[in-house]
């Protein structure tokens, strides 16, 4: 079985459009929270949302044709994945010369659906939608543009599994690399930001409607939570076989060790605490590690009452007595959602490269789950050698990544 | 409309927004073997055409269009 490494990162969130200032944010507990105006003149009963910014130097980067294929949230993933080349010390020309695959997590391209219908409604002929929104309207978008801009020659697939969709896109691609399948795989995971796109997730009162304080909003694990905050941007990840990247002399960040999954055959909505720990436990197993041997854990928490309740109750089972520090990086980002999985994991990478824990910010008071767990209110210098990142989702699929440090 | 109207309106969306060059429009240009217009971009056009224009162009009309220069006496007839 060969050895997973990853070589490159990129991310593009709400706390920051490239790694250094991620980092940063992370590290002084910023968060990225804020109010859409949309939001409330579509309806929403919550008009919070993570506030990302639309890349403006798109135009710049790609010609017409590729340009208007790609979504929002495509947008986003182009931009991480050029920092994540750079990173990795690749450039088009290494895509030219070797076989490279691509399985991004995403589960929606609600915009480019809803616009194209508003035209066809209007005009009465579909000739008029244009050519780009058809390549912006599939759940596989990113993947098919991204292959297309950069050419990759390798496995070529979308991941849609809801809130755990990045994570299995890492999980999927470190299982291709392990096997001798790749040699190197761009993983990730996007989230559209538009206010067309969470709409019906608001309907379900989801949302947090702590409208009065934007950045306290989001605050898992808080006995005062009481919802939600929608979020995206993209993150990629680049995943190489261990002696290929010493080979070409990479920069290797950190190695990847483990992956479990589930899926709790429940409810739709409704979490699960032994569901989730299925997937942690066989991410242990996989990593022939022991609850102790983990250092941090990134939790999935999203701050609704009944989802932190679930992880809260499994992770106490499962580290109580190893007593792990733990944070919901949502706490500043938002539900990151589609994107979630691989974000964190490169949120908890920065963590492990600069020794420190960032903050579960918001964490005030305690509730009877959570008060049983080791969580993180303010930031913590740390060393973290191995970590968990947890991601969950509607369906009840489960996800989760162990990530060791190179020593 | 004056066709010298046609041509500003036609050559300002062909430039800003299918990105073709301002010197490679000429009335002689074939649309596709020269201006490298492809069947994606023709559906893009017919949504600009209807925008700036106020008609639909019907594929049909266009078998005979091949240049640029036919493709402003199209839309010059169209708008009579």
């Amino acid at each position: 079985m060969k050895r997973v490494v990853i070589t490159g990162m990129g991310i593009y969130s709400c706390i920051g459009t490239n790694l250094d200032e991620v980092a940063k944010s992370l590290y002084e507990g910023k968060s990225g929270i804020g109010i859409d105006p949309m939001r409330i003149e579509y309806g929403y009963r919550s008009p919070l949302t993570g506030i990302v910014e639309r890349p403006l130097q798109i135009k710049e980067l790609l010609n017409r044709r590729l340009r208007i294929c790609l979504a929002e949230q495509g947008e986003y993933a182009y931009i991480a994945t050029l920092e994540a080349m750079k990173n990795a010390g690749i450039d088009m020309d290494y895509f030219e010369n070797n076989e490279v695959g691509i399985f991004y997590g995403n589960d929606s391209s609600a915009k480019a659906v809803i616009d194209a219908h508003t035209i066809a409604m209007e005009k009465k002929d579909t000739t008029l939608i244009g050519s780009g929104a058809i390549f912006q309207s599939m759940n596989s978008t990113v993947t098919m543009n991204l292959s297309t801009i950069l050419k990759l020659k390798g496995v070529n697939m979308t991941i849609s599994a809801a809130c755990a969709s990045g994570s299995h896109a890492v999980g999927l691609g470190m299982m291709f690399i392990r096997n001798g399948m790749q040699d190197m795989v761009i993983c990730g995971g996007a989230q559209e930001t538009n206010y067309l796109s969470m709409g019906s997730f608001d309907g379900i009162s989801a949302f947090s409607t702590r409208i009065d304080e934007p950045t306290k909003a989001s605050r898992p694990f808080d006995a005062n939570r009481d919802g939600l905050v929608p979020s995206g941007g993209a993150a990629t990840l680049i995943l190489e076989e261990y002696e290929h990247a010493v080979k070409r002399g990479a920069n290797i960040i950190a190695e990847v060790i483990g992956y479990g999954f589930s899926s709790n055959g429940a409810n739709i909505s409704q979490p699960s605490d032994s569901g989730s720990m299925i997937a942690m436990e066989r991410a242990l197993k996989d990593s022939n590690l022991m609850a102790k041997d983990i250092d941090y854990i990134n939790a999935h928490a999203t701050s609704t009452p009944q989802g932190d309740t679930f992880e809260a109750i499994a992770l106490d089972k499962l580290f109580s007595s190893s007593f792990p520090m733990i944070s919901s990086t949502k706490s500043m980002t938002g539900h990151e959602c589609w994107m979630a999985g691989a974000s964190e994991v490169i949120y908890s990478v920065l963590m492990m490269q600069n020794s420190f824990v960032a903050p579960n910010i918001n964490f005030e008071t305690p509730d009877e789950a959570s008060k049983n767990l080791n969580i993180v209110a303010q930031t913590k210098e740390k060393n973290i050698d191995i970590f968990l990142s947890n991601s969950f989702g509607f369906g009840g699929t489960n996800s989760a990544l162990v990530i060791k440090k190179i020593k | 409309m004056t066709r010298k109207e046609i041509i500003e309106i036609v050559n300002e969306f062909l430039i800003e927004e299918i990105e073709i060059e301002n010197s490679d429009l000429s009335e002689e240009a074939l649309l596709n073997e020269d201006l490298g217009i492809d069947s994606l971009d023709f559906v893009d056009i017919v949504v600009i055409v209807e925008r700036n224009f106020g008609f639909k162009i019907k594929p049909e009309e266009m078998a005979n269009v091949k240049t640029l220069g036919q493709f402003y006496d199209y839309i010059e007839e169209k708008l009579k």
